[in-house]
């Protein structure tokens, strides 16, 4: 099977001497649904821009499907379709003609590209606005017409740069659902994201990059087996006091008599937890992760960085 | 891309353009139509019955070729450096570089849109015209030629003008400061054979002068100066202008970082 993308040694230098990109080094093989991760400014879209031919490189090589972008640039455009941070089609025209316009680029005949169209515009609920001038839609069509833009000549890799960026969360369940039949159907995906529970839900494979350096590349199960310790937060039934219990590898801190944070590392099992709330005559209503387990890692990451920077 | 995929892109690129022009014809086809009517109403009818012959023909009919021309240069330049230049405002150019498109079918899809309205608002003046005077056409080829030849030139001269611009303000200054300059002392409302020989000589390096009388000669078969060289030289001169506008479009000017 081939890789659907492969970066090797890709360095981004701009012209006012900063150096985006430092040698990175990605393989995405077919089918997966891949998630770029990175603080802002880490190099994510200058990664995407080079991808989409809209920055030129410094140095390395960019493979889509096999196909060399710098040698054999129009095969390597067929299998990409991109969905960019930026809104960038064309302000007054129909999105019905943006679609088709799009499709023609591609070498797609008028027909098709007017039912898929018609299917796309369907499927992200953007149909009864298909007369509709670009610029008249609000910011989650506006999404939603680049995604569909994207699919009209069925690239067999797709790259979303912050798709949900300032979209509702209704809308974001919607694309969820659509990205991941999308990749159901064959479709590799990578997505850049800064909502992690985005990451975590849809992707199975994670790249984080800092600095223009590639910190982590690895399964999301994987990465998330990194997390050494995780917090909860327990909602009471009544009123306590402070827990004076000491036990290793679990830490009590009551934030307030009625909401008790608890830290415990992987050696100890939710039901010890319980146990011994229950043999302290602690009730509980309910409970939730004090904070996302991605973010957790992810923010220690980029932390260490900054300390290594600050070094 | 296979031949059948570059037709569609080029079928593609092109249809967008015109569907440009044309949705916003009071922008683009309807003003040359008005501006030109005043000009055979004034020039033609009321200064021009008082002119009396010019290279023996009535001055009425001496100008309607200049005019069309006119009409040509400034909608051909207009279409393509306003269209090009949108494209990069909105981004939407994007689209195209992102496409498996080749940039010579890029270059070439606004310079067809280019030529498509100079060529219509060329045959709408001309229409026009009719309403003033009688025009019948001396030599087919020529006409027809120049017409296509002279849009051809600025559409690849806005195309160029666009790569460069950052601002609207940018696409505004060569037609205001050159282009009409050079259109209005190219020939259009006189015969260079009137100036004396120092603002003759003068005229002849104004490219304008050989198109104008190219096309005249075409409709009354009088030209100033020698067709057929001029049409050569126009003809090498847009060779020139897509080598440019090609190369300016492979580097990405002003496009990609």
């Amino acid at each position: 099977m081939t890789d659907a993308l492969t970066l090797r040694d890709l360095s981004k230098t701009y012209r006012n001497g900063f150096q985006a990109l430092k040698g990175i080094n990605l393989t995405v093989p077919e089918g997966e649904f891949y998630a770029l991760l990175g603080p802002n400014g880490a190099g994510k879209s200058t990664t995407i821009s080079i991808i989409s031919s809209l920055a030129r490189k410094t140095s390395g090589t960019v493979e889509i499907f096999g196909h060399d972008l710098d040698t054999h640039p129009s095969q390597a455009k067929q299998c990409l379709g991109v969905v960019p941070q930026e809104f960038n089609f064309g302000q007054f025209e129909k999105i019905f003609d943006i679609l088709v316009t799009q499709a023609g680029y591609y070498g797609i005949p008028p027909k098709i590209a007017q039912q898929r169209a018609e299917e796309y515009l369907e499927k992200l609920g953007l149909w009864d606005k298909r007369n509709t001038q670009g610029r008249m839609l609000s910011g989650g069509m506006k999404r939603r017409l680049m995604i569909a833009r994207a699919m009209m000549h069925e690239p067999k890799l797709l790259i979303l740069d912050e798709p949900t960026a300032g979209v509702d969360i209704e809308l974001r369940r919607s694309m969820w659902d659509f990205l991941t039949e999308m990749n159901e159907k064959g479709t590799s995906i990578i997505l850049t994201t800064h909502y992690l529970e985005e990451a975590e839900m849809l992707c199975r494979q994670i790249a984080i990059i800092d600095r223009g350096v590639i910190k982590e590349d690895t399964s999301m199960k994987a990465f998330l087996n990194q997390l050494s310790e995780e917090s909860f937060i327990f909602d009471l039934e009544s009123p306590i006091e402070p827990i004076m219990i000491d036990i290793i590898g679990v830490k009590f801190n009551l934030i307030d008599p009625m909401t008790l944070e608890v830290t415990m590392d992987k050696a100890h099992s939710l039901n010890d937890l319980f146990q011994l709330l229950e043999a302290q005559g602690i009730r509980v209503r309910s409970m939730r992760n004090k904070s996302n387990r991605l973010e957790e890692l992810f923010v220690k990451l980029v932390e260490k960085n900054l300390e290594g920077v600050a070094e | 891309m296979n031949f059948t995929q570059l037709r569609i892109a080029l079928y593609t690129l092109v249809q967008k353009e015109i569907r440009r022009f044309m949705r916003i014809w009071p922008q683009t086809l309807l003003p040359p139509a008005i501006t030109m009517s005043l000009y055979f109403v004034i020039f033609g009818n009321l200064v021009g019955s008082r002119i009396g012959q010019m290279g023996g023909f009535s001055y009425m009919q001496f100008i309607v070729p200049g005019l069309i021309m006119m009409a040509v240069i400034t909608n051909s330049y207009a279409n393509v450096s306003s269209s090009f230049f949108s494209a990069k405002f909105q981004k939407s150019i994007e689209e195209l570089i992102m496409s498996p498109v080749p940039l010579h079918m890029v270059l070439c899809g606004y310079v067809i849109g280019g030529v498509a309205r100079g060529v219509l608002v060329g045959a709408i003046v001309t229409a026009m015209s009719l309403f003033f005077t009688d025009l019948y056409i001396h030599n087919i080829f020529v006409t027809i030629y120049t017409v296509i030849i002279t849009s051809l030139l600025f559409s690849l001269g806005g195309f160029i003008n666009a790569v460069y611009a950052k601002s609207f303000d940018d696409i505004s200054i060569i037609p205001t400061f050159v282009l009409t300059p050079l259109t209005y002392l190219g020939g259009v409302f006189y015969s260079i054979s009137a100036l004396s020989p120092f603002w003759q000589n003068l005229s002849l390096i104004n490219p304008i002068v050989y198109m104008v009388n190219a096309f005249r000669f075409g409709i009354l078969g009088h030209s100033d100066v020698n067709v057929s060289l001029s049409l050569l030289i126009v003809t090498l001169f847009c060779g020139v202008l897509y080598g440019i506008a090609y190369y300016l479009l492979s580097r990405g000017s002003g496009m990609r970082e």
